[in-house]
Order: structure tokens, then sequence, then C-alpha cells
């Protein structure tokens, strides 16, 4: 029976060929925890009594709170600092950046299984990779045992059909996907992509879809692999890396929906739900008080190229403030290079050191009561940004510039020529 | 294994940011610390007059959002014996199964009032509401993580057969 990429890639990972419900044992190529779930892993691994990691790539990222606000935090990065050097896990320090971008820039290949104490773990599907979030003690087993437990996904497959417009991003395509079909749309399943679109899609963009299948609740958003996947680890000397990952002809989907995009417009999420969708019509004009261009969502260089070449030779709108937040050092550097940062501060914009910045409101641009955001960031929960008082609309990068221009939620198209 | 205990009713898409709020991510070193502010942004009076045994019951999509295992730990941690919902994010179900915390889906969760006393059976898959004299019926756990709930946790599976047995 024909399979689909996550039947495929957990069949090898097992040892045996899986079928979807089933509870596997599966080998883990690749380990990832953050400084807010990593210090509980390495608690629970020192109760096992484990030694040292077993995957061969096992990382700790210091990205939710780097540099770090206050000394709880610092203590806490400081336990993971200590345990990379007794176990052989890495440590990716303040100024590194996002675990998921620095994964997709560095670690993750075509066909690996990818666990991390992170939700969007997921990010990683989009090279192809059984890449999925779980908790600090399945962590702790990854790394000691070099194996999880799984339950075998089923799939919905994602039908991209048409052409995408200008002013129109793989954002906005991944927020009305959610939209239509919930927040909990596709829980427990496993998301893949398909469909003519995907040829319009960089390998960046192609990140920020499979970084948002969580918020439909899957376990990982799949997208096969190509030329352009090739290109994307050529780019950065890992062509070696590179293996082709389609599913079967004949694979067995539990859904199939087709999504036309050419009528699509710019998409808005409204608080306090991701699926809480609307076009632009419905949100222009809405004051907000800052805009966030950023996060494992959308951090990438190909995002701040598109909010720069808005925003260049403008002014934000003086009632906001502007926070650009680099998802990685080599995202910064290139911006750096491309005059990027430049335009941003010139703007008023504020640029500040990768990481995940204000998305989960542990220091940096938390809102004040009765505030609005604008944020290219993936989660608008309730309290999200520190503050349950203020609320978080999401939207993609051009969405993000134009409103920093005009200071209310506004149209991106009409500063795209 | 039978559980027996007082219900709390939240509603739809309790995210792990209504449990464990970003704010307190200082306090994630310090679980007993960070329990006192379990659900706080759901309802604030919830850590202080929650009982040990107690049963949360929810409606859709309870747990959504973030990988954080802190958020069922600390709902364990304050007492609460099961959570009922309509249906749980998925991260959140794995979590729950790990540190022990059994979850249970039901269709029925509207019949179930605030204060209503509850008898869960996790093997048979049936939900008594003995204030209610209702039984609704749910799919028990597959085997393998029913005997992870039964251990109290992987942790302890762990220490005991020392692998995944499957
Ligand atoms: S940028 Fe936001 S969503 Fe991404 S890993 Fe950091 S906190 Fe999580």
């Amino acid at each position: 029976m024909g399979k689909t990429i996550a039947e495929k890639i957990l069949s090898v990972k097992a040892g045996k060929d899986v079928l979807p419900g089933e509870i596997i044992v599966a080998k883990v190529d690749l380990a990832l925890v953050q400084d807010g779930t990593g210090p509980l892993t390495v608690e629970v691994f020192d109760k096992f009594g484990f030694k040292k990691v077993k995957p061969s790539k096992s990382v700790l990222f210091i990205d939710h709170a780097a540099p770090s606000p206050r000394k709880e935090l610092s203590n806490a990065h400081n336990i993971l600092r200590d345990f990379s050097k007794r176990t052989d896990a890495m440590v990716s320090d303040v100024g590194e950046g996002v675990s998921h971008q620095i994964m997709a820039e560095r670690y993750v290949k075509p066909g690996d299984l990818l666990v991390g104490a992170d939700s969007h773990t997921c990010t990683g599907g989009a090279l192809g990779a059984f890449s999925t979030g779980m908790g600090s003690t399945d962590l702790a087993l990854a790394f000691g045992l070099g194996k999880v437990w799984l339950k075998v996904p089923e799939t919905f497959l994602f039908n991209l059909k048409g052409k995408l417009p200008k002013g129109v991003y793989s954002k906005d395509i991944i927020l009305h996907i959610i939209g239509k079909i919930g927040a909990d749309g596709a829980t427990y399943k496993a998301m893949e992509f398909t469909g003519e679109v995907l040829n319009q899609l960089t390998q960046e963009a192609r990140l920020t879809i499979s970084n948002m299948a969580v918020e439909a609740g899957a376990k990982v958003g799949l997208i096969p692999t190509d030329e352009t996947t090739r290109e994307y680890l050529k780019m950065r000397g890992r062509e070696e890396d590179f293996s082709e990952i389609k599913a079967d002809p004949d694979a067995k989907y539990e859904k199939v929906f087709d999504i036309d995009v050419s009528s699509l417009e710019p998409v808005v999420s409204f608080p306090h739900t991701v699926d809480n969708t609307r076009t632009i019509k419905e949100a222009e004009g809405i004051k907000v008080d800052q805009v966030f261009l950023g996060s494992c969502t959308n951090g990438r260089i190909e995002d701040l190229r598109i909010a720069a070449s808005i925003l260049k030779g403008k002014k934000k709108n003086k009632d906001l403030r502007l926070i650009i937040v680099p998802a990685s050092k080599e995202v910064y550097l290139q911006a750096l290079k491309e005059g990027l940062l430049e335009i941003f501060v010139e703007a008023g914009g504020t640029v500040m050191a990768p990481g995940c910045g204000p998305c989960v409101g542990v220091h940096e641009g938390v809102l004040g009561d009765g505030e609005k955001v604008l944020s290219t960031q993936n989660r608008n929960f309730l309290g999200r940004m520190g503050n349950p008082k203020g609320e978080i609309y999401l939207a993609s990068p051009a969405t993000a510039a134009a409103t920093a221009i005009e200071g209310v939620i506004t149209d991106p198209r009409k500063y795209l020529g | 294994m039978i559980l027996k205990g007082k219900v709390w009713k939240f509603g739809d898409d309790i995210s792990t940011d209504h449990i464990a709020p970003g704010r307190y991510f200082h306090l994630r070193t310090n679980l007993p610390e960070l329990a006192k502010h379990v659900l706080e942004d759901a309802r604030e009076d919830f850590a202080s007059k929650v009982q040990k045994g107690d049963i949360i019951v929810a409606r859709r999509n309870f747990g959504l959002g973030s990988s954080r295992e802190h958020a069922p730990r600390i709902i364990k941690l304050a007492g609460v014996s099961a959570i009922i919902a309509n249906s749980f994010a998925r991260i959140f179900y794995r979590n729950a199964v790990n540190i022990g915390l059994p979850l249970i889906e039901i269709k029925e969760v509207d019949n179930i009032d605030e204060g209503d006393v509850l008898e869960i059976d996790l093997q048979n898959g049936i939900v008594r509401n003995t204030t209610k004299n209702e039984e609704y019926r749910f799919i028990p756990m597959p085997k393998f993580m029913l005997d992870v709930i039964g251990e109290g946790g992987i942790e302890n599976y762990i220490q005991k057969y020392g692998d995944y047995k499957l």
C-alpha cells in the first residue's frame, strides 16, 4: 500500500512498515530543547542517570529570553550551559537566534526525525523531515535513549492550486487554511502540502507554512522536497544532505483539501485565537500601538526584505513602536550587509538581538493594558505577549510594514505598486 | 483505576498561556510556585480553591499552544486527578500521559455542570455522573498509554522496564 510522507519517514525510523494509529518507538536523529523547556529536561535526564546524549545532533537553545532579563532565567541558562559541558549536547547561546530557524539553516535534512521540546519544531517539515514538538520529559528520553514513542498520524493533504496574487504570501495561505479548518482542524494529524503553488514559494516561504501546522493542531506539516530544497541546502554548503522525499502516488489520505490561492487576499488573525481570521478589508483601520516583525514564523531574510522594501525612505507612525527581531545570526548579518537594518532604524524602528523577541512575552516589547499589536508571529492567545489585557493581531511581514507606516492595520498592496 | 472528584468547568480553547502564562516564565524552574498561578488567565480563583481529586471538564481543544510540560504538571500538582474535554491539543495530551495525568474525551461535556461529582473508570471507558445519575462512554486509551498512566508516568515506567515496552 502507498505511503504518505509521514508514514514513509516513520517506517524507516521504526525499522518496520507502520500504519496510521499504531504506537511505535522511533529512532531520533535530531533533538532540541529551549531555555523554557530545557531545565526540566535536564532534571528528568539526571533522574534517569543518563550520562551522554545519544542523537548525533542534540542542541540546547537559549532563545526565548536571550539575553536574560532576570536572575532566575540567567540561572536557567546556566543549567543548560553546564549540561552541555557534561553530556556533549551543543549549546546555541545568546546572539545565535531561534531554534527552528537555526535547525533549518544548519542541521535538518530531508528524511530526518527531529523532536523538540518546543511546539514549533514542526517548522522542519518544510525540509521533508518528520519534525514535531513534544514535552520536556520526552526530550530527556530522546536525549538519553535516542528514541521516542509516537503514534503514527493519519494525514490530511492540502492541494495548493492557482497563482499567488501580489501582496499575498505564504503566511496568508497558512492563516487562511487555519481559519478554514479551525485551530483544532488537524489535531493529532499530519498535514502534507502539495500542488503547483509550491513552485511559487521559496524554501523560506515554505518554512512559514510548516511552522504554523501546530496552530491547526497538527503533529507535523510536511512538504515534499525538490530543487528549491536542494538549492537552499546547497547555499549553506549542505547539498549532500539533500534527498528526495515525497508521498507515493497511491498514498492514503484521511482527507484532501483543495485550496485555490488565486483569489486570496492578505489575511489577519484577530484576538485571541489563530483561527479567528478575516480578510484585510475587515481589519483595515484598526489602530495599533506596536508592530513586531520577527519570530520563527516570519523573521527570515526574505521577510525582512519584503518589509524593508515597503519601509524604505519612510517613517513609521509616531504613535506606534516598531520592533524588528531577525530570527538568527545569519539573518541578522545578511540584513546588515544589505542595508535592511539601516532602513528599519531610519524608519524609527528598533532592532533587537536574534531570538524569540516579544513573541512569548518574557521580555522585550511587553504590551501595556488595552494595547494592540500587529505581529508576524504565529500565535495570538490571551496573555501571549506578556499581558492578558493586550490584544494580538497576526499578519504577514508586508502587512506589518504597511501598518507600521500608517499606525492602523493597512492593506500592503497599496505600497507594492 | 477508578477516579472520583468534583467538577470545575472551563470553555473552548484553554491554551497553555491560560494555564502557565509566559509572564511567569521565570518560575518554570520552581513548579510549586508556578502552580500557584495555574489557569490564572482562565479563572483567577482556581489555584486557591481547587482541591485534591477535583476534575477539570472543558470543551474543545484543551491545552492548545506551546509544548510546555509545565502546564499539565502544575495542573496535576494542584491536585487535579483527571481532565475531561471534547478534545485535547496533541502535545498537551502527550505530556499529560507522560506525567501520569489521565485525559478523557467525551461528547457530553455540556451535560456536566460545575460541582457535579464524577467517577471515571479508565480501563472500561466510563464516566459516571453521580450528581445527575448519568453515564458517558469513551474509548479507553491504548494499552501503552494506560500502562504509563498506571505507573504514574513515563519516569516510573522507564525506571521499571528500562525501555519502552510495546
Ligand atoms: S519565536 Fe515565538 S513561537 Fe517561535 S520559538 Fe520563539 S517563542 Fe516560540
